[in-house]
């Protein structure tokens, strides 16, 4: 790695930069937009640095939280990174681990999706942060994020507190040039030091580590290293804004293209929770308006506590959902400095290209095939690329990892307690099953439900970037049979199938859903692989070709939504759109007409 | 110091996030700061992407609506969902079958990218063909020879695909103009 020379980094490579830089030995991290690329990162960095660590993609957040924090109990640097939702999944572990603190420093990366991108909720990490009692700092920039992941480090291990980083898509997926700096060797052991009275607490010695905890908070607010900066400290007013992560950034450059460096006085703040002290009181004594710019929640305006001198989120200066664009930004701006803001462009239309599954992928044939099978049913889903099978109308719900199975049961339990009963089918992906199908699943076994559930098993966790699952490509080299845990959780009927054989994959689905009917739960495991997943060689094969039977129905377009099936406005009929097309030949089943072919020789 | 912004939208699975990087390494290279900012995730699914890439001195990774100085179209039906980033004399390079009209004061240009990517063989290609054609209008803060030259060190030990990338670049670059 040629040091001093700037490279062009992505957030995620950035912090991944400047965990390894600060001697982190162990990482653990279970895949999520917009914090995936953290974890694959930390494994590049390490290669060409040649340094030695312990890099994991854990079943779930929990686990990952849990694998980090130890290390840190034993005194070594170390990290866990996930996305908001998945620290809801690790919340557990989080909200103790304050209690009992760290000896190696410990950081807890979350990453927030204001907007939001890829996520289901806009929740604001920062609170999670505050509801654990914990420190969270506040990344404007890929550069700042390396800098403070160092900062939050040496916070850790000076407090003996995990300190949780919370960059934002904005910061993630932003690349900048980035200059790498030599990694710190700290050459240290493990070291686990028995003290039960500590790490086994009872609830009598919880209160004092609480009364220890809140001790440590007043201290933080007081750190230097992470105070809040002024940003032009020549300029002289009565008003202040106050602005962190991403929203400082896009507002330091709305203020310099408007020429607002001199009407009013502003602040970055890094260290949103807790608020710095010193600094609650200057902006409290030296300002008579105060306008507060974060991400998603009002977290710094709420510590303010000044309702009739600070506008923000809760005093609706500020949208309360949504992603805080630089021009929001400078809207909100020009106004608080009694300026006009300037015209904004008329705004694009609304609409073009919905997400969907990919061409070709097996996805789109499962779904098919459960409408065909099981056209009355209710379809409970689950968190991944297969979300995407709404369109198709295959997918009925969506709430969190792994609720598609706790859901199918609750369903069938509600129609069954009322005196009816219901066809369900779920579908949860490979690796959503692993990091939270396996409760549900004993449950509904237990307690007697009835459902079908469809485990789409593409052998991959696809829609964060074909990171490996318990079923393939392990360090250990063993990998985790999902038809034996389906039979180890006492479910009678499993059976596998690959969706891209659609007549059979549909016949085994009827044949569940009887089972089903009558008996308990049904497990049909969708067997094909990923698209998209480089891992895995894909044979080239004929494309499809509508020919001149083809009437235009768009009976494939509507029911089975493949993206290189176009239907053109000029000729009526349904064509193939090579440049995507994979070859799968699904659509040779769907079309009543048996209008499309294969056709060797194609690109 | 060079100051630009440039937007890169097309549709998942385009290429769009290699050409902005392309781009912001030929920044580095010429010791300018940048920024960028990309899609990834669920949106990457077949559904719209849009690459933000500011070369010069910014601290926002996005760029305001009628602040893009250039925006390179991969997906010709993008051209009206982000020309409203464009400032007023800012240009459109896109890839499409014939010059689709545009109202205001800005110039647009196409290029047949599809046809010309499938012609090479070479379908993934068409971000270079497109961004060939962007460079042939000389108004991007880099040159082909600065594109061709990155493209040689980042595929190096890979003749098959550099060639392939070249030949697609300079197929954007030579089939120009049609404005």
């Amino acid at each position: 790695m040629p040091e001093n020379k700037p490279t062009l980094m992505q957030g995620n490579e950035a912090m991944a930069r400047g965990l390894v830089e600060n001697g982190c030995v162990v990482a653990a991290s279970y895949p999520g937009t917009p914090a995936s690329e953290i974890l694959s990162s930390i494994d590049t960095w390490l290669k060409t640095e040649g340094v030695t660590m312990h890099v994991e993609w854990a079943v779930n957040e929990k686990v990952a939280f849990e694998i980090a924090y130890a290390a840190s109990q034993c005194g070594l640097r170390a990290v866990t990174a996930m996305k908001q939702v998945g620290l809801n999944v690790a919340s557990d572990p989080l909200m103790s681990a304050a209690y009992l603190g760290t000896i190696g420093g410990f950081v807890v990366i979350s990453a927030d999706d204001p907007g939001p991108h890829s996520s289901q909720t806009e929740q604001d990490s920062r609170l999670v942060a505050m509801q654990a009692k914990l420190p969270v700092l506040d990344p404007s920039s890929p550069a700042e994020a390396r800098e403070l992941v160092g900062c939050a480090l040496r916070m850790s291990e000076k407090f003996e507190l995990p300190v949780m980083l919370r960059p934002t898509t904005r910061v993630c997926h932003a690349c900048q040039d980035i200059t790498p700096v030599p990694v710190e060797y700290l050459e240290r052991k493990a070291d686990f030091c028995k003290d039960p009275q500590r790490w086994a607490a009872t609830p009598k010695f919880r209160y004092e580590l609480h009364v220890e905890l809140n001790r440590k908070l007043s201290r933080i607010a007081a750190y230097a290293p992470t105070a809040p900066r002024r940003l032009n400290p020549s300029t002289v007013s009565r008003r202040a804004v106050v602005a962190s992560g991403v929203s400082a950034a896009h507002a330091k450059e709305v203020i310099s293209a408007s020429g607002l460096q001199d009407a009013f006085v502003f602040y970055q703040v890094f260290q949103p929770y807790p608020l710095h002290s010193d600094f609650v009181d200057e902006v409290r004594a030296a300002y008579d308006e105060v306008l507060v710019l974060e991400e998603t929640t009002g977290v710094i305006e709420m510590q303010l506590r000044d309702y009739r001198r600070v506008q923000g989120k809760l005093s609706g200066a500020v949208p309360e959902a949504g992603e805080l664009l630089p021009e929001v930004i400078e809207r909100i701006l020009c106004e608080f400095a009694g300026r006009p803001a300037s015209d904004l462009p008329e705004a694009a239309p609304a609409g073009g290209k919905r997400p969907t599954l990919c061409a070709g992928c097996p996805h789109r044939a499962s779904f098919y095939a459960i409408k065909k099978a099981v056209p009355q049913g209710i379809y409970p889903s689950d968190i991944g690329c297969y979300t995407l099978g709404v369109n198709l109308g295959a997918v009925d719900t969506v709430l969190c990892m792994g609720a598609a199975i706790g859901q199918a049961a609750g369903f069938y339990q509600a129609y069954r307690v009322t005196g009816h009963q219901r066809d369900i089918v779920a579908t949860v992906g490979d690796s959503t099953f692993f990091h939270a199908g396996i409760p549900p699943l004993i449950d509904a076994v237990v307690q007697g439900a009835r459902f079908v559930l469809v485990i789409l098993d593409n052998t991959t966790t696809a829609m964060t970037g074909n990171q490996p699952t318990p079923a393939k490509g392990t360090p250990s080299g063993k990998a985790v049979d999902i038809s034996s845990i389906v039979a180890g959780c006492g479910v009678e009927f499993c059976r596998s199938a690959d969706p891209l054989d659609l007549p059979t994959f549909t016949s085994l689905l009827k044949e569940a859903l009887v089972f089903s009917r009558e008996q308990g739960v049904a497990v049909v495991i969708a067997k094909s692989p990923c698209l998209v997943d480089k891992s895995i060689r894909h044979a080239k094969r004929p494309q499809a070709l509508v020919d001149s039977n083809c009437t235009g129905c768009k009976y494939c377009t509507g029911q089975f939504e493949c993206p290189a099936l176009v239907y053109d406005e000029i000729s009526r009929k349904v064509t193939v759109d090579v440049m995507i097309c994979s070859g799968c030949g699904v659509c040779l089943d769907v079309c009543p007409l048996k209008a499309i072919k294969l056709v060797e020789g194609q690109p | 110091m060079i100051s630009q912004q440039l937007l890169i939208s097309g549709v998942g699975g385009q290429g769009i996030l290699f050409i902005a990087r392309l781009l912001a390494e030929i920044a580095i290279a010429k010791g300018l700061p940048v920024l960028t900012s990309e899609t990834h995730g669920m949106a990457q699914r077949g559904g719209i992407v849009i690459s933000h890439l500011k070369v010069g001195d910014f601290s926002s990774p996005l760029v305001r609506p009628g602040q893009a100085d250039g925006l390179i179209v991969l997906k010709s039906g993008n051209v009206a969902l982000h020309r409203s980033f464009l400032q007023s004399g800012g240009w459109i390079a896109a890839n499409g079958t014939k010059s689709v009209s545009v109202s205001g004061e800005m110039e647009m240009t196409t290029i047949d990218a599809d046809t010309i990517a499938l012609k090479l063989g070479n379908p993934r290609a068409l971000n270079l063909v497109v961004l060939g054609h962007a460079l042939s209008t000389s108004r991007l803060f880099c040159t082909t020879e600065e594109v061709a030259e990155i493209l040689l060190h980042k595929l190096h030990g890979k003749p098959a695909l550099l060639e392939g990338a070249l030949t697609a670049l300079n197929a954007g670059t030579t089939n120009f103009p049609r404005s």
